[in-house]
């Protein structure tokens, strides 16, 4: 008998905004202008509010933090396709999909300042904080998503993560749940390329991220990360999808991390120069730009003025971030439970942190 | 002899074992060409190559289960986990089987890892990057912890943790790697594993603690004429140094910056309790961090235990 085969597979990949700023007409979406507007003007906020978290780290006005600079339609894109009542599960590179969802920047500064009082999520926002170690979110996605269906509410779950985080069993143990209960989560990936110093390969022998769906018998694709439009279609039709109940999405967006892994690292150290430059020239801004220039809806007097209003919100709340007082240490005792415990209660006295 | 800091020290310790035995492999995120995110493998993937020095993929529990493997068959791996708050997802792997496949294995396997990490508060950095859960390990019967305090017991205590037919957890205070310098000497040498060292002698009471701490406990150590002990090995720990200290001064303050709820404070009070109450002058007191979530930056000075506070402790325990 001849060897059979079983199942066949391939890895769907998404393009529709070409480097040129050309769409394709065949993938692109019927998308209201005020959307691409949309769009446009929160990659600009993110980044304002990135190049000046870039230059209060080195001001000592915050501490370590990490860029991402580069994956702004990545993570833009994606947060503009979820929708109120679905919960978002971040890593600490996210700032810029919490900017578009309208997370308040002065706490996004005061959580890089190392306060936590900026981790909490404005009533309404279902973010979670941002997860630090790595992959360790992925089960939330699917646990969160569970619950929906389990209340039958016609919501979906998001979650982040790096191609380093790809590696971990919590990603493949979530993927596997996800796919075994068919909730409605989505795990967007952001291959930028690099774990701190290891390029993606080393990260695993498949060829994509994308694929590891397959493994798991869930919906996976790719898609170009620097295209805006791309990821927002990729990240609605999985949320329609996960919402009309035909289960959970791999979503791997290609982009690219521009600066170093946090302002601790030094990318000069393993990564040569020549492979940044080369995809500088892919950044999300430049295409998207030629895009909307040709539909009438970029000038430059209209850019100037939505980098202008950018660094004004972003100065504002700089500001407020900065004339917060500083945490007191009981802040610490506040939501470790419900209540202070005994103990709790005898260290504010011993150490003078009662008010 | 030459002074260097502990992420030198530690470096050092690395090289001459791996010189000394073909079988020593370094693995982890970022150990290779990046050097490790605190530069502490810096130069041994250009002396030792890839095959020994191996940048593994985000992985912690490949990592510490594979190094389980390898170290059953004969290699000897030093497994880095780049922040301590990233070990959990391994802990698995060593509570349940680099711990027992020892006695599971009645003698025919062993497990001679090392896994080193960087520890503790006290640099200012991001969530998850403070812990201090060396009671974790603690508890583990099978695995022996050890927290260096200084250049010279790091690359001491190092040499003997690679060599240890045991695994060992090697807990790096990531706030002293470049804050304090001291004489190493050249070539290899080794601290034995389980043995204190009385790091300052004195005879009103004594204190006990280790890494960072260890510098904060005698910082504030001034005026007062205590016997200071830093205990490198947290497990198994010098019973009998400790006792003795205990036995000539009566009196005793345990100072770490993990949080008191069972940290090892806990075990060394009530070994002296156990063991030396007729000697006790007065209550043991422990100095610890308070019961709370490791705070972030802004607010890692108040947990961690400063000089005021140990002092207070001095004073309290030299009131009986
Ligand atoms: C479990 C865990 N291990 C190690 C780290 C240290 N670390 C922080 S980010 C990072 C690389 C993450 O790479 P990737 O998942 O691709 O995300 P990116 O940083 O590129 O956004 C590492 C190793 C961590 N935070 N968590
Ligand atoms: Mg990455």
């Amino acid at each position: 008998m001849p060897i059979d085969t079983l199942d066949r597979f391939e890895v769907k990949y998404l393009r529709i905004i070409d480097e040129n700023g050309t769409a394709d007409p065949s993938v692109m979406p019927p998308l209201p202008d005020a959307l691409l507007k949309n769009i446009f003007e929160k990659i600009v906020l993110a980044r304002t509010f990135n190049q000046r978290a870039m230059s209060l780290q080195r001001e000592g006005r915050i501490g370590t933090y990490a860029s991402f600079y580069g994956q702004e339609a990545a993570q833009v894109g994606s947060a503009l396709a979820i929708a109120e009542g679905d919960w978002v599960f971040p890593s600490f590179r996210e700032s810029g999909v919490l900017i578009a969802l309208g997370y308040p920047m002065r706490r996004l500064y005061s959580y890089w300042a190392g306060d936590e009082r900026g981790m909490q999520a404005p009533p309404g926002l279902n973010v979670f904080p941002m997860s630090v170690p790595v992959g360790t979110q992925a089960p939330h996605g699917m646990g969160a998503a569970w619950a929906m269906k389990y209340r039958k509410e016609k919501k979906a779950s998001i979650t982040y993560f790096g191609d380093g985080g790809s590696s971990r069993g919590d990603f493949h143990e979530a993927l596997n749940l996800a796919g075994v209960f068919k909730v409605p989560a989505i795990f967007f990936c952001q291959n930028n390329q690099w774990a701190i110093s290891m390029p993606r390969q080393r990260q695993t022998a498949a060829k994509t991220i994308a694929q590891k769906a397959i493994g798991y018998g869930i919906e996976g694709m790719a898609v170009d990360g620097n295209d805006a439009v791309a990821v927002y279609k990729a990240t609605t039709d999985a949320l329609d999808r996960a919402k009309r109940g035909e289960g959970p999405t791999l979503i791997e967006a290609f982009t690219y991390r521009l600066d170093d892994h946090t302002t601790s690292d030094e990318a000069s150290r393993y990564r040569p120069k020549e492979e940044v430059e080369a995809w500088r020239v892919k950044e999300p801004l430049i295409r998207l730009r030629l895009f909307m220039e040709k539909k009438g809806l970029w000038t430059r007097e209209y850019e100037e003025g939505v980098g202008k209003a950018a660094l004004d919100a972003v100065d504002r709340e700089i500001e407020a971030y900065e004339g917060m007082a500083a945490p007191e240490p009981s802040d610490m005792f506040r939501y470790t439970y419900d209540e202070l415990t005994a103990r709790q209660k005898r260290e504010l006295k011993e150490f003078g942190w009662e008010r | 002899m030459g002074k260097m800091n502990i992420v030198q020290a530690v470096q050092e310790a690395l090289r001459l074992e791996m010189e000394r035995d073909g079988d020593v492999v370094v693995l982890g995120e970022d150990v290779g060409r990046d050097g490790g995110v605190f530069r502490v493998t810096e130069g041994l993937f250009e002396r030792f190559g890839p095959e020994r020095v191996i940048d593994t993929p985000l992985s912690e529990i490949g990592i510490v289960g594979a190094a389980v493997g390898m170290a059953a068959y004969g290699i000897k791996p030093v497994v880095e986990i780049q922040f301590m708050g990233f070990i959990y997802a391994g802990l698995e792997q060593i509570f349940s089987h680099a711990s027992r496949i020892r006695s599971r294995s009645r003698g025919r396997f062993t497990c001679p890892l090392v896994v080193r990490a960087p520890y503790g508060i006290g640099i200012k950095a991001p969530e998850l990057h403070s812990e201090s859960s060396e009671a974790f390990f603690c508890h583990m019967p099978g695995v022996k912890v050890v927290v260096p305090s200084t250049p010279y017991n790091a690359k001491g205590l190092l040499t003997s943790a690679i060599r240890d037919p045991n695994p060992v957890v090697f807990l790096e205070p990531a706030r002293l790697y470049r804050s304090i310098k001291g004489e190493v000497p050249d070539g290899e040498y080794s601290i034995p594993l389980g043995k204190a060292s009385v790091y300052q002698e004195g005879v009103d009471f004594t204190v006990v603690a280790w890494g960072t701490m260890l510098h904060r406990a005698a910082d504030a150590a001034e005026g007062f004429d205590c016997e200071i002990i830093d205990l490198m090995t947290l497990k198994p720990f010098d019973e009998e140094t400790v006792l003795g200290s205990v036995k000539k001064t009566g009196r005793l303050v345990v100072v770490h910056e993990a949080t008191m709820n069972l940290g090892l404070g806990a075990e060394v009070a009530a070994l002296a309790a156990g063991e030396a109450i007729e000697y006790l002058k007065g209550p043991v007191i422990r100095v610890a961090g308070p019961e709370a979530v490791v705070p972030m930056a802004r607010l890692e000075d108040d947990y961690m235990p400063g000089v005021e506070r140990i002092k207070r402790a001095y004073e309290k325990v030299m009131r009986y």
